[in-house]
C-alpha cells in the first residue's frame, strides 16, 4: 500500500466516525426544540384566527397533529425526517423544505461574504499588529478590534446605511435586489465586523505566542530569513488556531444573521426562524434550526479535515 | 363624520390637494412597505389575518365589496348592486361581468360561492370565516355538518342570492381581502400558493420570502384606465429605523411612522409635508376580568379610569400619536358620539370610589402585557405608579404577542392590555359585549349586561339608520358607565408618503391598506 493509501483509510474512517457522531447531536437538538415548543405557551391555532369556533380549533389541532402526546408527535416527526421530509408549515401550508430552499442561498451568500470580509481583513490586521507589538499599528489595530467586538450590529447597520446609502449614495440601504454584490455589501460588512475583530485579536495572540516558540528560534538561529520564518513556521501554525475560530464563528454568524437579515430585509433563514417562532409554526422552526445545526456541523467537519491538510502532524484519530 | 375626521387629521391632504389638480400619470413603479414583521405569512390570503399580508393582497385580489376611504364605508366592488328583500335578510347581488382573473378567465357566481365555501372549511380555520359566518348555513359547513353553504344560491352566471342569519349590512363583512374571490379552478392547484391568481389591478410576478413581493399591471382590470402604475413592489421592512433611512434616501414611497419618528418628521421642515395620518378603528384598552373579585364592582373599574392620567401618557409616552378614547367606539366610527367626554384624571375621585367599594387601602392584581411599544409594556410601566397612588398595586406578567391573544380569549387573566379592532361597523364592534358573544370570539371581558343586550338587539332590528345610530350611541355610553375596560386611546396611524406618490387614501380600517389602482407616481419619482 502506498503512503496515499495509508492516509486515505484513517481519513475515511475519521469521516464516517464524525458523521455518525452528528446523529446524536442532531437528535438532541430536534428533541430539545420539540420539548421546548410543547411547554411554551401559545399555539399556531390561536394566531391563525381571533375568533375561531372552539370546535374548529379542536379540529384544526387534530389536523395538525397537535392533539397527540408529545412523544407520539416526536416519533412521527423523526420517522418523517428519516425520509428527508421536514413536514409542512402550519402557517404557509408549504413544505418546510421548499421554504428553507428559498432562503438557504441568501443566508449562505450573507454568511460566506461576511466570513470572507472578516478573515481577509481581520487576519492580516492581527498579523501586522503582532509583528510590531506595542507599536502604533498594533495599538490602532487593537482599537479597531475592540471596537468591532463591542459595537451592536443593529446600530452599526444603521450607521452604515446612513453613511453609504443616504450620505454617499453608493449603495442601496436595504433589500435583496437581484442578489448582487451591491445589495450584499452593507449586510455582510455589518455581520462581518465582529468576527473580523475577533480574528484580529486571535491572530495577534497566536502569532505572538508562536513567535517565541522554540522551533521559530531554531529556524532563526539556522539563518532563515524573517520572511521565510513568518511564512513557513509562524503563519502555518497560526492557521490552525484561525481555522478553529472560523469554525466556531460560523455558528455565531448564523445566529447573529437574524438581526442583520431583519434590518436589511434580507431574505434568509434567520428571519424565517424568528417569524416561525413568533407564530408558533413548529415544523418551520424545527426545519430552520435543523438546517442551521447541520450547516454548523458540516463546516466544523470540514475544518477538522483541513487541520490535517495544513499540519500533517495532526492525525485523524 | 369620516370626512370631517379626515380633514382634521389628515395632514396628508397637503399631499392630496395638488394631486387632485393633476392628471394621473400612467406608468412608473409604486414602492410600498410592509412594516409589521420580517415576512409575509402566506400568498394564500384566505389563510392569514395579519395586516401585513393584506397590503399586497389589496393589489392582487378583490372581494364583493371594497373600503372607500373618502366615504368612510364599504362600497360594492365585484358586486355591481345588491337588492335587499326578505325583511333585510336576503341580498341578491348582481356581479360584474367584466372582471377577469389574472389567468384571463372571467369571474362568475360559481367563483364567489366556491370561495365562501372554502373560507368556511372548518378543518382549516380560515380567519375570514368570522365574516362569512353571517350567511345562513355557513356555520354548518364550518362545523362539518354540511358541504355547501345553504344560504348561497347561484341565480345565473352573474347573479348570486345570499341569505343572512341576521339583519346586518354584509358590506361590512365582505370587503376585506380575507374574503377575496378566488378562481375555483386555479385555487385548488398546489401551484396557487406559489403563484396566486386574483382579480385585482396587479398580477403576481415574484415573491422573495422575507424581502418583497413584485406585481405588475393587469391590463384587463375592470376599472377603465386603471391601474395607473406599471408595477408595485411591496418590501418587507419591519425595522422602523431602516425604513426611515430608506425613506429619506428615496428608495421607498411609503413608510409607517412610530411615535419617535412621528415627532422627528413633524420637526423636520423637509419631511413634515410627507405625513399622512388618520384615526384608525382600533381601541387600545386595559381589559378587566369581572371574575376577579375587586373588578366585579363597577366602582372599582371606574376608579381605575379616574386614577390614570391618560392624556399625559398619550402626550409624553405615545408622543401624541393616538387619540384619547372616550368609550369603546373609535373616532372614525359612524356611531361615535362627539359630545361624550372621557373620564377625567381625578385620583381623589378614584380613592373615593375604591373606599365606597370596600377597598379603601386598595388591592393587588396581575396585569398581563406584551412588549408592544404603543400599547404594551411601556404603557403598563407608566400606569403602575398612577394606580399605586390610589392604592392599587399592579404586578406585571409579560408574555409574547401570540400568547397574549390566547390569554385574552381564554379569560386566563386578571387584567390585560390590548388593541382591538372596533370598526368599521359599530354594530359588530359593540356586539362583542353582547352576552351571547362567546369570550373566545371577541367578548374578552366576558361582559354580561341585560340592558346592553336589549339595546344592541333593538339596534339590530332597526331599519332606520338614524335610530340605529342613536341606539348604538346609547350602548356605547352604557359601556362608558360600566367601564369594563380602562379606555386608553384610538390609534392614530401615521404614514410618510413621498411627494411624487399621489392618490393615497386615509383608510381608517388600516392606513397601509391602499386601493393601489388609485395610486400614481409623477415624473419626479426616482423609480420611473
Amino acid at each position: 500500500m502506498s503512503d496515499g493509501g495509508r492516509k486515505k483509510v484513517p481519513m475515511l474512517s475519521f469521516l464516517i466516525r464524525r458523521l455518525l457522531q452528528t446523529i446524536p447531536t442532531v437528535l438532541a437538538v430536534v428533541a430539545l426544540v420539540f420539548v421546548l415548543f410543547s411547554v411554551v405557551p401559545g399555539s399556531i391555532v390561536s394566531s391563525m384566527s381571533d375568533d375561531a369556533d372552539p370546535q374548529v380549533e379542536l379540529r384544526l389541532k387534530k389536523q395538525l397533529g397537535l392533539d397527540e402526546p408529545v412523544h407520539v408527535r416526536f416519533g412521527g416527526y423523526i420517522a418523517k425526517l428519516a425520509t428527508g421530509d421536514f413536514g409542512t408549515s402550519f402557517r404557509t401550508r408549504e413544505p418546510v423544505t421548499t421554504m428553507i430552499a428559498k432562503r438557504a442561498w441568501p443566508t449562505l451568500q450573507l454568511i460566506f461574504t461576511a466570513m470572507a470580509f472578516s478573515v481577509l481583513l481581520g487576519v492580516p490586521l492581527g498579523f501586522i499588529a503582532a509583528l510590531r507589538p506595542g507599536g502604533l499599528v498594533d495599538s490602532a489595530a487593537m482599537v479597531v478590534a475592540v471596537s468591532g467586538l463591542s459595537i451592536a450590529k443593529f446600530w452599526l447597520g444603521l450607521v452604515l446605511m446612513y453613511l453609504f446609502a443616504l450620505k454617499l449614495g453608493w449603495l442601496p440601504s436595504f433589500g435583496y435586489g437581484d442578489g448582487g454584490l451591491k445589495y450584499l455589501i452593507l449586510p455582510a460588512v455589518t455581520l462581518g465586523v465582529s468576527p473580523m475583530a475577533l480574528f484580529a485579536r486571535t491572530t495577534r495572540a497566536a502569532v505572538l505566542e508562536i513567535m517565541t516558540a522554540d522551533f521559530v528560534r531554531t529556524a532563526r538561529s539556522k539563518g532563515m530569513s524573517e520572511v521565510r520564518v513568518v511564512k513557513w513556521h509562524v503563519m502555518r501554525n497560526a492557521l490552525v488556531i484561525i481555522l478553529t475560530t472560523v469554525g466556531l464563528q460560523f455558528g455565531g454568524l448564523m445566529g447573529q444573521a437574524v438581526v442583520v437579515e431583519k434590518l436589511f430585509s434580507w431574505p434568509g433563514i434567520g428571519s424565517l426562524l424568528v417569524d416561525s417562532v413568533l407564530q408558533r409554526d413548529i415544523p418551520a422552526v424545527q426545519g430552520s434550526i435543523l438546517v442551521v445545526v447541520l450547516a454548523f456541523l458540516a463546516i466544523n467537519l470540514l475544518i477538522d479535515v483541513l487541520y490535517g491538510v495544513i499540519d500533517p502532524r495532526i492525525r485523524y484519530a | 363624520m369620516f370626512r370631517m375626521i379626515a380633514i382634521v387629521a389628515g395632514l396628508g391632504l397637503a399631499l392630496a390637494a395638488p394631486a387632485e389638480a393633476q392628471t394621473p400619470r400612467k406608468g412608473g413603479t409604486i414602492r410600498m412597505t410592509a412594516p409589521y414583521g420580517s415576512s409575509f405569512t402566506s400568498l394564500d390570503i384566505h389563510t392569514t389575518q395579519r395586516a401585513q399580508d393584506e397590503i399586497y393582497a389589496k393589489a392582487l385580489h378583490r372581494s364583493l365589496y371594497i373600503w372607500d376611504s373618502a366615504e368612510g364605508k364599504p362600497v360594492p366592488e365585484l358586486a355591481k348592486e345588491a337588492v335587499v328583500s326578505g325583511g333585510g335578510l336576503v341580498y341578491t347581488f348582481k356581479l360584474r361581468d367584466d372582471a377577469y382573473f389574472h389567468n384571463g378567465r372571467k369571474m362568475t357566481a360559481d367563483d364567489v360561492i366556491w370561495s365562501y365555501n372554502r373560507i368556511m372549511d372548518g378543518s382549516k380555520a380560515y380567519p375570514g370565516a368570522r365574516y362569512v359566518r353571517i350567511i345562513e348555513g355557513a356555520a354548518a359547513v364550518e362545523k362539518g355538518q354540511a358541504k355547501e353553504i345553504s344560504g348561497l344560491k347561484k341565480i345565473d352566471d352573474f347573479t348570486v342570492e345570499m341569505k343572512l342569519t341576521e339583519k346586518v349590512d354584509p358590506a361590512f363583512y365582505l370587503f376585506t381581502a380575507l374574503t377575496s374571490i378566488y378562481p375555483a379552478d386555479e385555487a385548488v392547484k398546489d401551484s396557487f400558493i406559489q403563484h396566486p391568481i386574483g382579480l385585482g389591478p396587479f398580477k403576481f410576478v415574484e415573491h422573495v420570502p422575507g424581502s418583497r413581493i413584485v406585481m405588475e399591471r393587469w391590463d384587463r382590470f375592470y376599472k377603465p384606465g386603471k391601474p395607473y402604475a406599471d408595477k408595485v413592489i411591496v418590501s418587507v421592512m419591519g425595522e422602523a429605523a431602516a425604513r426611515d433611512v430608506a425613506f429619506r434616501n428615496k428608495e421607498i414611497d411609503t413608510s409607517v411612522l412610530g411615535p419617535a419618528q412621528y415627532v422627528a418628521y413633524q420637526a423636520d421642515p423637509n419631511l413634515k409635508g410627507t405625513i399622512a395620518e388618520v384615526a384608525e378603528v382600533f381601541t387600545r384598552y386595559m381589559g378587566i376580568n369581572p371574575a376577579f373579585k375587586p373588578f366585579a364592582d363597577k366602582r372599582v373599574r371606574q376608579a381605575i379610569n379616574y386614577a390614570i392620567d391618560t392624556d399625559l401618557i398619550i402626550n409624553k409616552l405615545v408622543k401624541g400619536k393616538a387619540y384619547r378614547a372616550t368609550s369603546w367606539l373609535p373616532l372614525t366610527s359612524t356611531a361615535y358620539d362627539k359630545a361624550m367626554k372621557p373620564y377625567p384624571y381625578d385620583p381623589a375621585k378614584a380613592r373615593q370610589l375604591l373606599a365606597e367599594a370596600g377597598y379603601p387601602s386598595g388591592f393587588e392584581f396581575e396585569w398581563t402585557t406584551s412588549q408592544n411599544e404603543s400599547w404594551g409594556l411601556p404603557i403598563v410601566a407608566a400606569v403602575i405608579p398612577m394606580l399605586d397612588k390610589v392604592g392599587i398595586k399592579a404586578k406585571v406578567k409579560q408574555v409574547e404577542a401570540a400568547v397574549l391573544s390566547e390569554v385574552v380569549r381564554s379569560g386566563d387573566y386578571q387584567a390585560f392590555i390590548y388593541s382591538q379592532q372596533t370598526g368599521p361597523d359599530p354594530q359588530a364592534a359593540l356586539k362583542c359585549f353582547h352576552s351571547s358573544t362567546p369570550q373566545s370570539a371577541c367578548n374578552y371581558m366576558n361582559f354580561k349586561n341585560a340592558e346592553f343586550d336589549k339595546i344592541i338587539d333593538e339596534a339590530g332590528q332597526a331599519d332606520d339608520t338614524a335610530k340605529r345610530t342613536q341606539l348604538l350611541q346609547k350602548a356605547n355610553a352604557l359601556l362608558y358607565d360600566e367601564a369594563p375596560v380602562w379606555f386608553f386611546n384610538y390609534n392614530k396611524a401615521v404614514m410618510a408618503v413621498q411627494p411624487w406618490l399621489h392618490g393615497v387614501q386615509l383608510n381608517a380600517t388600516e392606513l397601509t391598506h391602499q386601493n393601489v389602482e388609485d395610486l400614481w407616481v409623477d415624473e419626479t419619482s426616482p423609480a420611473k
